[in-house]
């Protein structure tokens, strides 16, 4: 599942003046399209973001203050395919700079604070290995520590296939994660980018108590040219896309990214009351 | 054995010539070579260890939203004198019961069946019992659009948060979140030649070579790792269950016994435990999980954003 049939990320980054959108085929200034949060001003195209146009379109100026930044991973299976992992990790931190597929931290959205994750397709196709899955188990256990809810934007093909049974066991460890969140009741809000697939998909990225997606992204459990081989069927055009799992009753809402911001601040006012803290759980107080 | 439940199930027989991979004082098997012992058709299924370790089998069906998927079993029994929940994978013997099944791959139908059987068993305070043998989850239309990613995931955290002891028994192929959505467990038992694997080794050296010709696929096959003994090291597992020589299919009632040896054996220290206990200690086990292989660099991160 990991990487599988995920295509190369169509982004506005570049020296180019001009960016061609795949979703209307036109020609438009990159500033201009920046400018829109990089969503094409003809046609209403998402494009994918890297983990800092997120973070800086979404939280609040000089909130973020990202955690665990330092987890690495190492070598579990001495995995060597045409060179060795330890080698393929290393060239995707030298592009990017960070240690692997996930930033998380503690930021404010509109004044109010939650621990935040951004998943980074650049590193790797986002894949989860032991890495992604320790950061996020531990977020979550901040947030619940500190009371706060949890927003998780998705984008990965999947499990990493380089670290093994051990990434697939990552999606068990942070499903578990978010069951003790659930149960102290505090929020989490799922927001699946595109692509989310694979293990990711069908693990913490559809968990949440909402789950909302961006127009047009690409949620699917296995790859498209593996349905279409296997059950030799002609798929339509928006097969797995955010429009058709809408229709299909998986997804609570499709959110445009200008509105994204201001919907996730309103969903966490309105599920952040003061009640819902007072009847935590067995009877004891919530901790602070 | 009982009395059938399933007409169309197969004899469990060993072909001859089956042999000769692990025979007398042959060496280990490579990776290859288990995951052709895991994927024999007459290796025994879920429901032919339903037949030689539990008693009163009382299978349950459908996910009371859709439909009943054939590839999933599972329902209530007695498990040496105790009231136990059994779900697993059933990949069939013949061709015949192979389709009905859908070849052991789930589909979201499925696994709705299978967290209605975990909560069944919360409920009422059972052990639960699962043994995995997929090559993982349908990879078809209808299953997309019912949500096999939300099934899989919600399977995910339902099992995670059971106060009931769970033990898991891979006993064949379990490969990708098809498997693990029966495999949040307190102790994971694998058989000495089944594979455990993130993805097939078909999958994988498409993926890694573009050719999934044989001696990518045993590449592959070596390079994940999906051994017993190699996920004993990474402590994915807790203990590997031996099989007769030759493999669990040569001597069924034998690999049966060896089995439930060990299923009682690790169930035991876990019935003593609270129902809250159950859960941290299951807990505790996930996340250690990979924890041994991450270490902390002075890496910076470029503080992304001002």
């Amino acid at each position: 599942m990991a990487e599988r049939q995920v295509e190369r990320a169509p982004q506005t980054s570049g020296d180019d003046i001009w960016s061609k959108c795949p979703g209307c085929r036109e020609i438009a200034f990159r500033k201009e399209v920046e400018r829109n949060l990089n969503v094409c001003p003809k046609c209403g195209y998402h494009f994918r973001l890297t983990v800092s146009q997120r973070l800086s379109i979404t939280v609040d100026r000089g909130s973020w203050h990202e955690m665990l930044e330092d987890l690495a991973v190492g070598d579990p299976l001495e995995f060597v395919d045409s060179k060795p992992y330890p080698l393929r990790i290393a060239q995707a931190r030298a592009q990017n700079g960070r240690n692997d597929a996930v930033v998380v931290g503690l930021a404010k959205i509109e004044e109010r604070p939650l621990a935040l994750a951004v998943m980074d397709f650049e590193f790797m196709g986002g894949s989860m290995g032991v890495v992604v899955g320790e950061k996020l188990a531990r977020l979550f256990d901040i947030a619940t520590r500190k009371r706060l809810p949890t927003v998780i934007f998705s984008a990965s093909g999947g499990a990493r296939m380089q670290e093994g049974m051990l990434s697939l066991m990552q999606m068990a460890k942070v499903s578990a994660a978010i069951a003790r969140l659930r149960d102290a009741r505090l929020p989490y809000i799922a927001v699946l980018c595109d692509p989310t697939s694979g293990g990711v998909a069908a693990s913490f990225a559809m968990l949440g108590d909402l789950n909302i997606a961006e127009p047009g992204a690409l949620i699917a459990f296995a790859g498209r040219r593996v349905i279409e081989q296997t059950t030799n069927q002609q798929l339509p055009d928006d097969f797995q896309r955010a429009e058709f799992l809408l229709a299909h009753g998986m997804l609570d809402a499709i959110v445009p990214r200008h509105q994204m911001r201001f919907t996730l601040a309103r969903l966490l006012a309105m599920l952040s009351r003061k009640r819902a803290a007072a009847r935590t759980g067995n009877g004891r107080r919530p901790r602070k | 054995m009982k009395g059938n439940l399933n007409g169309k199930r197969a004899r469990v027989t060993a072909p001859s010539g089956e042999r000769g991979a692990v025979s007398n004082g042959a060496p280990a098997p490579t990776a290859i070579e288990r995951v052709r012992l895991a994927r024999n058709p007459a290796r025994p299924q879920a429901l032919d260890y339903f037949d030689l370790l539990l008693r009163d089998y009382f299978e349950i069906h459908g996910d009371r939203r859709f439909g009943d998927d054939g590839a999933i079993v599972g329902g209530l029994a007695y498990f040496g004198g105790r009231a136990v929940a059994v779900v697993g994978q059933q990949r069939g013997h013949t061709t015949a019961e192979r389709i009905k099944r859908n070849f052991g791959s789930p589909k979201p139908d499925g696994y709705r069946k299978a967290a209605r059987i975990f909560e069944l068993a919360e409920r009422f305070g059972l052990p639960l019992l699962t043994f995995i043998d997929t090559q993982g989850a349908d990879p078809g239309v209808g299953a997309e659009e019912r949500g096999q990613i939300e099934a899989i995931a919600a399977n995910l955290e339902l099992m995670s948060r059971l106060t009931i002891p769970i033990v898991a028994c891979v006993i064949g192929e379990g490969e990708s979140g098809g498997a693990i959505a029966l495999g949040v467990a307190n102790r994971v038992l694998m058989q000495d030649n089944a594979c455990y694997s993130v993805i097939t080794p078909e999958g994988c050296a498409a993926i890694l070579w573009r050719v999934a010709n044989e001696e990518n696929v045993a590449r592959a096959a070596s390079v994940l790792k999906l051994a017993a003994h190699d996920l004993l090291k990474l402590g994915v597992i807790d203990e590997i269950v031996p099989e007769p020589q030759g493999g669990a299919h040569t001597a069924p009632a034998e690999s049966a016994h060896l089995l439930g040896a060990a299923i009682a054996r690790n169930l035991d220290p876990l019935l003593k435990l609270r129902p809250a206990q159950l859960r941290r200690d299951r807990e505790r086990k996930l996340a250690a999980m990979g924890a041994a292989f991450i270490r902390k660099t002075d890496v910076e991160s470029p503080g992304p954003i001002e």
